[in-house]
């Protein structure tokens, strides 16, 4: 069992990272920040396969410490376009 | 027992894999802003959702499993709640929902 979740764990880390590309690509900012979002999903689920596969629970507190981290990147891009259109208002 | 518990793991984590390959694809492929967000949260809501399912049958612990449906829960609420604030920023300020 240990073998195919690692394997698991491989597989959507590949994917996630394949992801990426729309980083590179845009062409929006939001477009951007969603392949981050997607990054941090995909790690929380990285981290809580490789934590049963190998038995180190540890592993699973840096996912709930990731899954914290990827909320902060999102609400800190939403905030920065509201303060920005705030000063073009005023 | 611990057979069956395997299976279900296998399918759970296997299904779970699928729907981080199609929000990936989906990522990539889809052709507007909107129905990237759209892949993107299949993958983050299901696709962690059946890993974190799977891993459920394994674990002995049920403090640590807990632990696991917290972390999915987690996901989901924050998930959720910033979907909605990037498609806000996405069309610029004006309200989801209404195409003019």
């Amino acid at each position: 069992m240990a073998d195919f979740l690692l394997v698991a764990a491989s597989f959507v880390l590949a994917t996630v990272a394949v992801g990426l590309v729309r980083i590179l690509r845009g062409p929006d900012k939001a477009d951007r920040i969603m392949a981050a979002q997607l990054l941090g999903t995909g790690g929380i689920a990285t981290l809580l396969l490789l934590a049963q596969a190998t038995s180190v629970p540890a592993a699973v507190d840096v996912a709930l410490i990731l899954a914290l981290l990827a909320v902060f990147i999102s609400v800190a891009f939403v905030k920065k376009g509201v303060i920005r259109s705030q000063m073009e208002g005023a | 027992m611990s057979l069956a518990l395997d299976a279900l793991t296998f399918l759970a984590v296997a299904a779970g894999g699928f729907f981080f390959l199609a929000g990936t694809v989906g990522l990539l492929r889809f052709p507007d802003t909107l129905s990237r967000l759209h892949a993107l949260t299949k993958a983050d809501n299901l696709g962690l959702g059946l890993i974190v399912l799977g891993l459920l049958f394994q674990m002995e612990d049920p403090f640590a499993a807990l632990k696991l449906v917290a972390v999915w829960l987690l996901t989901l609420l924050a998930g959720g709640a910033v979907t909605q604030l990037i498609a806000h920023a996405a069309l610029g300020g004006r309200s989801a929902g209404v195409t003019t």
